[in-house]
């Protein structure tokens, strides 16, 4: 089943793949706009060769990790501070709620005058689109924690600290990595747009100098080349939380978001 | 009557506090990038009224409708037909996976190439970028329909087009609601940098424009601008959510409830 599963998705990819080379070949669209697969994979290979494209793939990773880590980490503890704090969940939902929607685009100008095309600009906006997700999943979960669960540990006279570190912390957890798993994705898409949009040093730099000098094909081996980034992260991001809630898996249900 | 009056106090208190403290800190600002919030208020009105209003604002908010509808009717549809047939969801995923996993806005400058700058440009790129959230939820969502209840409804002889209104799309909307909303604020995104990128008009373009020529309280009110239209957008999605989807609620409410 699986098996036959795995077959049939490799037969999509390869017809996908196939289609990307006949469609310009066959003349139906340009092929200066949309070359055709071997020559897109041809510029893929001599991008793989250059050691400047390495460079900005650095680059990218660099603000992407950063960034996402500063997130997690301030969007765990504010999560859990706010939540086991009497009053402060309530006194915050307007503002959360009010800045949350917020595009981070937004912040793009003030990026720049702040801090030109440095990794500061990238990190500004990776850090304050990320943050939410992670932060509003932490609420989620916290809300989540059995009543019993905490009542019980409360008449065995658990303090703040090991009622958080036993009860609440393993219920939040899966929504934690929820949140992770969300916050990975949007930082990549964001260190990207920074990138491409301030000129900050990485690959989006790159695809907007190949785009700019007309290199197509280049161009769109750059974009190949983030999409696979995109998919090792949300890979990545899955395994991570598979094995972080191997003892959870079974009874969780998958929050959309 | 107190417990609304004090839901109300804790719904103003932070915001009132977040902003008085920023009048007071930055009131006597003479940093150039940190204007007071004075001058940024009293620039507000001057900057997004009459012309601008029609010729950005406007323009702006349509782009992304039609972009976020295109992609809207695309995913349900393509999501619908992937997610009713296994064999056609086991060729389509590790494309699919992929073609999401691409960061939307590196679509622009490839959008730009067939599409030229123009109005087109954008729609495609915001309908492209919105298309992939609202697709996989929905063939999630149509994945998920409940087998008895389609099993019953087979046995009552609903098929065809009764079938996926009353039980296929039904059941899936509450994750295709999901996939909309995430695909709202990728819109917004994508909006913006769009007319970043090659515009001649709209509130990204003009909120660049005002950050080159150093007009910084004036960027500063088309940062508040378009914070406030994220909050609006998300606040009617919200709305309409509630309203189509007031069934599905009300009934986890009473499962929750009775469980």
């Amino acid at each position: 089943m699986r098996g036959t599963n795995a077959l049939l998705g490799a037969a999509g990819l390869a017809a996908f793949l196939a289609l990307g080379e006949a469609v310009p070949r066959l003349g139906l669209v340009k092929d200066e706009y949309f070359p055709p697969t071997s020559r897109i994979a041809d510029a893929l290979a001599t991008e793989l060769a250059d050691e400047a494209f390495w460079t900005a793939l650095g680059d990218t990773l660099t603000g992407w990790a950063i960034g996402l880590t500063i997130a997690v980490t301030a969007g765990i503890l504010a999560g859990v501070l706010i939540s086991v704090t009497p009053y402060l969940r309530e006194a915050t939902a307007s503002t959360i709620e009010f800045l949350r929607p917020i595009p981070s685009v937004a912040l793009i100008p003030l990026a720049v005058l702040l801090f030109g095309t440095e990794l500061r600009s990238v990190l500004l906006l990776v850090v304050y689109a990320s943050f939410w997700q992670v932060l509003v999943q932490v609420m989620y979960g916290v809300r989540d924690v059995d009543p019993v669960a905490e009542e019980t540990a409360r008449s065995y006279g658990l303090g703040t600290w090991a009622r958080v570190r036993h009860v609440l912390w393993p219920t939040a957890l899966p929504y934690v990595m929820t949140g992770v798993r969300l916050a990975a994705a949007v930082a990549l898409i964001l260190a990207v747009t920074a990138e491409l949009v301030i000129g900050a040093p990485g690959l989006g730099a790159r695809i907007a100098v190949a785009q700019t000098s007309q290199a197509v094909p280049e161009m769109y081996a750059l974009v190949v080349v983030t999409g696979l980034l995109g998919l090792l992260i949300n890979v990545g991001a899955r395994t991570v939380e598979r094995r972080a809630l191997a003892w959870h898996q079974s009874v969780r249900g998958e929050v959309a978001v | 009557m107190r417990g609304v009056l004090l839901r109300g106090f804790f719904v103003v208190a932070l915001p009132v506090l977040l902003v008085a403290g920023w009048w007071v800190a930055s009131d006597d600002s003479t940093d150039v990038y940190w204007p007071p919030l004075r001058t940024i208020l009293t620039a507000f009105p001057d900057v997004w009224t009459g012309d601008r209003w029609r010729d950005d604002v406007l323009p702006s908010v349509l782009r992304l409708s039609a972009g976020y509808a295109c992609a809207a009717v695309a995913g349900v549809a393509l999501g619908t037909v992937i997610g009713s047939y296994r064999r056609v969801r086991a060729v389509c995923e590790p494309v699919l996976e992929f073609l999401r996993a691409v960061p939307p806005p590196v679509l622009v400058p490839v959008i730009m190439l067939f599409a030229g700058i123009g109005d087109t440009m954008k729609i495609a790129v915001i309908a492209s970028g919105c298309v992939w959230p609202i697709l996989l939820n929905t063939v999630e969502g149509v994945r998920a329909v409940d087998s008895v209840m389609s099993e019953t409804a087979r046995s009552y002889g609903i098929t065809g087009v009764a079938r996926l209104r009353h039980v296929v799309l039904r059941s899936a909307s509450p994750q295709i609601f999901a996939g909309l909303r995430q695909a709202l604020s990728i819109g917004i995104i994508l909006m913006v940098i769009s007319e970043m990128f090659a515009a001649s008009n709209g509130l990204g373009f003009t909120i660049v424009q005002f950050q080159r020529g150093f007009a910084i309280p004036d960027m500063w009110t088309g940062i508040l601008l378009l914070g406030l239209l994220g909050f609006v957008l998300s606040v009617v999605f919200r709305l309409v959510e509630r309203r189509v989807l007031g069934w599905y609620h009300g009934s986890r409410d009473v499962s929750r409830r009775s469980s």
